[in-house]
Parts: structure tokens; C-alpha cells; sequence
């Protein structure tokens, strides 16, 4: 028999999981709509701002700005995916069409659990993070399960046994093999200046690199070389315009999602938004400090609840800036040539990242030595 | 049974499962694909045994590197299911394949004659500082940073030479593919 | 001969070869795009302002008196290209005083706006001046039957217009007067 608080724990951790799933979907949610928002306005045009909900979008004044914003517009859409007609064509094989999108979708939903998004300053003083599993190996795992997400676009590139999913099936994981490198590599400076000397805590957690720029300089200051490249490889990794390669719809039709519709569909496009929440949090939590205020200042709010919801809207503030950069690039670039692709990847980004490494071997070791030394 | 042994048993299957499945799928993307499950079992199981960075490394590199290379090489010669051409091939990789197993089999059953099925389990603690200071008896332990310390003390040596070797290999494909374009021009 | 001058591209600068002064630069384009003026029209809510001649749907006028002007010449459905006009023609009563002189006018006029194409030649041709490409351009219906446009959709689409010269009654007054030619 279970005992009565262990099931409270195991209730508790449900809730929470379902917290963070709830939030970071409709946030992937809302940033499609901000992607359309911020694209309309971009180009002088106005964005969704019809859709509308009974009794809700007629209260006075909220009404009508909820209405222009099209902040029923998410709502809308998801119903449309799960409406429409599920159409399978002939020629796929059926069962790994059927699994693509579940593929997909899962490594987006399950990097989440090592993500964290606050601290909370226990009576005792203990700093407790808000993290589904605080894993001291944290970064690697995001690496390790996002990595497995371009199987998604892989199997749904092949089994629709047609052309142009295929070729962005092969895009997709060419791309994913190129940029993981320059990835890992732009990252262990930040581990090597993140870990002190003789600290007995591997800094490979998430929490330690936020914690790490508490009242000092963010990373994205101190290794902005790192936090470009870790940026550019983001970019590659989620997809994302100038690296859409897998969907470029202007050569490839949709891609690897061209043979899928409704609600599948509606799958692949929102993992690929939840991957943008996710990578705009790793790099907040890595290189723009986390839920700590501005660099070099500590932080205003008290050490309670307020400062830990303060510290966890302060968080979602940076993400959300971070997905309205991506989207921002999205709109401004024009897409690379695959060539280009792959020979940003090998021949700029990865040289790029080793000497970036090398050099910050070079002072971290300096830096220690002579630490060690006064 | 607790819920560890239940996720034991799941996660076995998986793996043991996928292996076989991907010995017998006559196409090779299936194949690979259960090839990547198998592994996937594999760092499961390694989270069960509470090493966590093992099973990290056993995602990030075998599933989510080499099979992506694998499976980007497999579409892109665009290999069909296998024909009878390689009945050859077959024989001798199915001999090859039979000993290995069967050499498995040995091993495991010798490991648990010799130590029974209920050894006492020890739990080993997750980091020894002691012989970080030392250099000296490391313990085995999960900690990424003892993995590190051990890799760079006590297993120098291998490191470089597998990294050598490495090496060697990376050069040796690229003196291999330089070549043909020479002899075009 | 025109002398081909081939201009030598200048080697990119460092900067310019990492892109990302260039990005940069884009990126401020977008940036200040986003606070500029929209130029979406709310359509249904928001008319957009029709231009002077603009060539909408054809419709049929009648003059300030409130009298039918077309005659059914038929010259229209003559010079339609897509022949999309269909006139049955008919008789004005001899006993219509305010009609004087005129003998005909349509009984049905059919414009087929599945096959209209715009062009304005009826316009152009009418002698009555009865026809008119006036400001309509949202048309849609359910079938075909819908789209065709029959006598009493042209005259309520179409509406009086002034006239300058009311042609028939100058006639008849010339006749009063003794000199009808």
C-alpha cells in the first residue's frame, strides 16, 4: 500500500507536470498567434482580429481589445486542426505516418521536465528551484531528448513516400548532425566559467548556470561570441527561418509535413513551437540570467513568494522577448541555400566554436591561476 | 514487485525487443528505427540504474547522432528491403550473429551462477570527494564530475588513444574522399 | 555602338562578410515597420473609395422624370464581346403622352454577369445613354440563375441619373413647334 504522503508527492508532481505542460502549450499556442500578430504588423497589415468568443469578447472595453489582439485567434485554430477532415493519403505507410507527428511532438513535451522557471527561498534559507526533476545534468539532457525530435520530421519525411517530404526528411537530419556540433561545442565555455575551481557540484544544471549570473555579469556579456553561436544553432535546430530548410515552402511545397493534414498537422506545428518556447528558455536561463534581474544589480524583489513570482514573470518576460527575436528574424531574412546551410554550419560555425573554446580554456585557466596565486 | 522493477521489465522488453525486431525487418529504415528504440531502452535502463549521464550520452550520441547519420545515409542511397542477392552475406553474418549470442548467453548465465539472483545489492554513493582530492581508489560513482576526473587520471591513457584513433579514422576518410577528386581533374 | 562598361565588385569588408552589421540593419527596418500606419481596409466595415470611372457592374438608369430610358436598340447586346446581354424587346403604348415618339423599350434586358467582363462597350454605345458601369462591385449569388442580372435588379442597381439633354422630349417639342428633323 502506498502511504498517504507519498501520494501527496505524487499528486503534487502531476499537478506541477501539468502546469508546466499547460503553460508552455499555450504559450507555443500564443506564439503562433504572435507570429502572425508581429508578421501583419510588420508588414502593414493589422493580423487576425476577428475571431471572437461569446459573452467574453462583448464585456466593454476588454472585449474589443482582447478581439484586435486575436486573442481568441489560438482557440480557433487548434478546433480547425481538430475538425477538419482526417485525410490519409494512399501511397504513405501508414503506421509510420501515423507515428511521425507523436515523435515529434514527445521530445518537445518531455524537455520541459528539466527546465527550471523560478527559485523559491525556503523559512530555512534554502534555495529551493522550481524544476520538475532538478537532473545535475541538465543542459545535456535538453540536448540529448531535442536531439531526438528530428526523428519526427525524419519518419514523417519518409513514410509519406513522396518526394518532397523526403527531401526535407534528409535536409532535416543533415541540418540537425551540422549544428549539434557548433551547439555543444559554443557551450562548454559556459560550463568552464559556470563551475568554480575545486566546487564539488558539476555546473552542467541549469539552475547552477542561472544562478551563476546573480548579481553579476549575464554570460551573454561576458562569452557573447558563445551566446551567438549557441543563438545561430538554435535557430538551425528549431527549424527556424533562415534555416527552415526541412519546410521551405517556396522549394519544397511544406516539406516534410506537405502529405499531412488536420489534427496531425496541427501536431508537427505546435512541437515546432513548443521547441521555440523551450530554446528561447535555455538560452534565457543560460545566457541572460535567468529569473535574476538586470546584470550587476541584485535583485529588487523580497525573498518570498512575491519575489519568486516576480523572479518567474521576470523569466517568461526574457522568453518571451526571445520568441518575439525569433520571430522578428523570421520576418526580417531572407532562407539560406542548403549549401549555405551546411557550409555555415562546418566551415564557420564549428571552426568558429573551437578557437571560441580554446581561447576560453586559455583565460578561465589564466584567471584561476591567478587567483589561486593572490 | 515495486514500480522500479516494473520499469525494469518494460524497458528490457523494449530493448531486447527492438534489437530483435531490427535484426529481422526486412527494410532498413524500419530497422534502424528499431535500432534507435533499442538504444532508447538502453539509456532507460541506464536512468534505472541511476546513471543518469551515461544514459544522457547514450541518447545524445548513438540515437541522436550516429542512427540520424545512419538514417540520412539509408534515405539518401535510398536502400530498398533486402533481395536474395546477399544470400551470402546472410549466412554469414547470421553465423556471425549466432556466436555472438551465443557468447551472451554464456556470460550471463556464468555472472549469475556465479553471484546468484539475489546478490546484495550495494548502493554506491553518488560522489566520493576523497579520492577527488587524492587521485586515488576512485569509486564508482554517477556524478558527471567524477566521470571527468576518472577520464582525465586514472584513464588518461585510453582517452587518448581511443581520441587518437578517432583521429586516424577522421583522416583517414578524408584522404579517402579527397582522392577521387583528384583523379577527376 | 554602346560601350559595356563591367564594373569591378569591391572585395567585402570584414564586417560585412560576417552579415551581421547588414542583419542588424534589417532587423531595425522590421523593427520600425511594426509602429508604421496599417494599410489593411476593415472591408465589410470600411468601404474602399471608389475612383472616378470606375467600370463596376452595368445597370440600366432611368431619367430624373422617372422614365425608362432605354429603347431597346439592341445595339449593346451587338457590340457585347461575351455577348452576355439578352434584350427581348417590346412596345411602348401609343397612349403614353410622357412617351411620345418613343416605340420601344425592353420587356426583359438580361446581363449574364457570369459572363460580363467589365469592358464598358454597352456604355460606350448606348445612344439613350441607359446604360451604365456604375460604382457596384461586390456581386455574388448561390447559382447560376442568381447571377443573372434581369430588368428589375438592373434598374434597382442602377438608380436615376441626370440627364443633360432628355432627347425625346426635345423631339416632341420640336414636332409641336413644326420642324421634327
Amino acid at each position: 500500500m502506498m502511504d498517504l504522503e507519498l501520494l501527496q508527492v505524487l499528486l503534487l508532481k502531476c499537478l506541477f507536470a501539468f502546469l508546466m505542460v499547460s503553460v508552455v502549450m499555450s504559450m507555443a499556442g500564443y506564439s503562433v498567434l504572435a507570429e502572425r500578430k508581429v508578421s501583419a504588423w510588420m508588414q502593414g497589415r493589422v493580423g487576425p482580429n476577428r475571431t471572437v468568443l461569446p459573452l467574453v469578447g462583448y464585456v466593454p472595453l476588454i472585449g474589443p481589445l482582447l478581439r484586435g489582439l486575436g486573442m481568441f485567434q489560438p482557440l480557433a485554430d487548434g478546433l480547425k486542426f481538430l475538425f477538419k477532415e482526417e485525410i490519409v493519403p494512399g501511397h504513405v505507410n501508414k503506421i509510420y505516418y501515423y507515428l511521425a507527428p507523436l515523435v515529434a511532438l514527445v521530445p518537445a513535451l518531455t524537455t520541459m521536465t528539466v527546465l527550471p522557471f523560478g527559485e523559491f527561498v525556503d523559512s530555512t534559507g534554502n534555495k529551493i528551484p522550481l524544476i520538475l526533476a532538478n537532473l545535475d545534468v541538465g543542459v545535456l539532457f535538453i540536448f540529448a531528448v531535442s536531439s531526438l525530435g528530428v526523428y519526427g520530421i525524419v519518419l514523417a519525411g519518409w513514410s509519406s513516400n513522396s518526394k518532397y517530404p523526403f527531401l526535407g526528411g534528409i535536409r532535416s537530419s543533415a541540418q540537425m548532425i551540422s549544428y549539434e556540433l557548433a551547439m555543444g561545442l559554443s557551450l562548454l565555455p559556459v560550463f568552464l566559467w559556470t563551475s568554480e575551481p575545486g566546487s564539488m557540484v558539476s555546473s552542467l544544471s541549469l539552475v547552477q548556470i542561472a544562478n551563476a549570473q546573480d548579481s553579476s555579469a549575464w554570460l551573454v556579456l561576458v562569452q557573447p561570441l558563445s551566446a551567438l553561436i549557441f543563438l545561430i544553432a538554435l535557430f538551425a535546430e528549431t527549424n527556424r527561418l533562415p534555416f527552415d530548410m526541412p519546410e521551405s515552402e517556396t522549394d519544397l511545397v511544406g516539406g516534410f509535413h506537405t502529405e499531412y493534414g488536420s489534427f496531425k498537422f496541427g501536431i508537427f506545428f505546435v512541437a515546432e513551437y513548443a521547441h521555440i518556447v523551450i530554446g528561447s528558455a535555455i538560452f534565457t536561463l543560460i545566457f541572460l540570467g535567468g529569473w535574476h534581474f538586470l546584470p550587476w544589480i541584485n535583485d529588487p524583489w523580497p525573498t518570498s513568494w512575491i519575489g519568486t513570482l516576480l523572479g518567474t514573470g521576470w523569466f517568461l518576460a526574457k522568453t518571451v522577448f526571445l520568441i518575439f527575436f525569433f520571430i522578428w528574424i523570421r520576418w526580417t531574412l531572407p532562407r539560406f541555400r542548403y549549401d549555405q546551410v551546411m557550409s555555415l554550419g562546418w566551415t564557420k560555425l564549428l571552426p568558429l566554436s573551437l578557437a571560441n573554446l580554446v581561447f576560453y580554456v586559455i583565460l578561465i585557466t589564466w584567471l584561476d591561476q591567478s587567483a589561486l596565486n593572490t | 514487485m515495486n514500480i522500479v522493477d516494473l520499469l525494469f521489465y518494460f524497458f528490457a522488453t523494449l530493448t531486447v525487443g527492438g534489437a530483435v525486431l531490427m535484426v529481422f525487418s526486412k527494410h532498413p529504415v524500419p530497422a534502424a528505427l528499431f535500432m534507435i528504440t533499442s538504444l532508447v531502452g538502453v539509456a532507460a535502463l541506464f536512468v534505472l540504474l541511476e546513471a543518469f549521464f551515461l544514459a544522457i550520452l547514450q541518447v545524445l550520441v548513438y540515437a541522436g547522432a550516429v542512427m540520424v547519420l545512419f538514417l540520412f545515409i539509408i534515405m539518401l542511397l535510398d536502400v530498398g528491403p533486402e533481395g536474395g542477392k546477399a544470400s551470402r552475406i546472410k549466412v554469414v553474418s547470421g553465423l556471425a550473429g549466432s556466436v555472438a549470442a551465443g557468447l551472451l548467453v554464456i556470460l550471463v548465465l556464468n555472472f549469475v551462477l556465479q553471484t546468484g539472483f539475489e546478490s546484495n545489492r550495494q548502493i554506491w554513493p553518488a560522489i566520493d570527494e576523497s579520492s577527488m582530492v587524492t587521485g586515488q581508489n576512485l569509486v564508482f560513482s554517477t556524478a558527471v564530475k567524477n566521470f571527468g576526473f576518472g577520464l582525465f587520471t586514472k584513464y588518461m591513457l585510453p582517452l587518448q588513444v581511443s581520441g587518437f584513433l578517432l583521429l586516424a579514422a577522421m583522416v583517414g576518410v578524408i584522404i579517402l574522399s579527397k582522392k577521387s577528386v583528384a583523379e577527376e581533374s | 555602338m554602346a560601350k559595356t562598361v563591367v564594373l569591378e565588385r569591391k572585395p567585402l569588408s570584414l564586417s560585412e562578410r560576417t552579415y551581421l552589421p547588414q542583419i542588424v540593419t534589417g532587423l531595425k527596418t522590421t523593427f520600425s515597420n511594426l509602429f508604421k500606419e496599417k494599410v489593411t481596409l476593415q472591408y465589410p466595415e470600411e468601404k474602399p473609395v471608389i475612383p472616378q470611372g470606375y467600370r463596376g457592374v452595368p445597370t440600366l438608369v432611368k431619367d430624373p422624370n422617372g422614365r425608362e430610358k432605354c429603347v431597346s436598340c439592341q445595339l449593346c447586346e451587338f457590340v457585347c464581346p461575351p455577348k452576355a446581354i439578352r434584350i427581348t424587346p417590346g412596345e411602348v403604348p401609343e397612349e403614353d403622352e410622357s412617351r411620345e415618339h418613343v416605340e420601344k423599350a425592353p420587356e426583359d434586358f438580361e446581363i449574364n454577369m457570369l459572363r460580363c467582363i467589365y469592358c464598358g462597350y454597352c456604355q460606350e454605345v448606348c445612344p439613350e445613354e441607359a446604360i451604365f458601369l456604375q460604382n457596384e462591385y461586390s456581386l455574388s449569388g448561390y447559382d447560376r440563375e442568381e447571377l443573372i442580372n434581369h430588368k428589375e435588379k438592373l434598374y434597382e442597381l442602377g438608380g436615376t441619373l441626370p440627364d443633360q439633354h432628355y432627347k425625346w422630349d426635345k423631339k416632341r417639342k420640336a414636332e409641336l413647334e413644326g420642324n421634327s428633323h
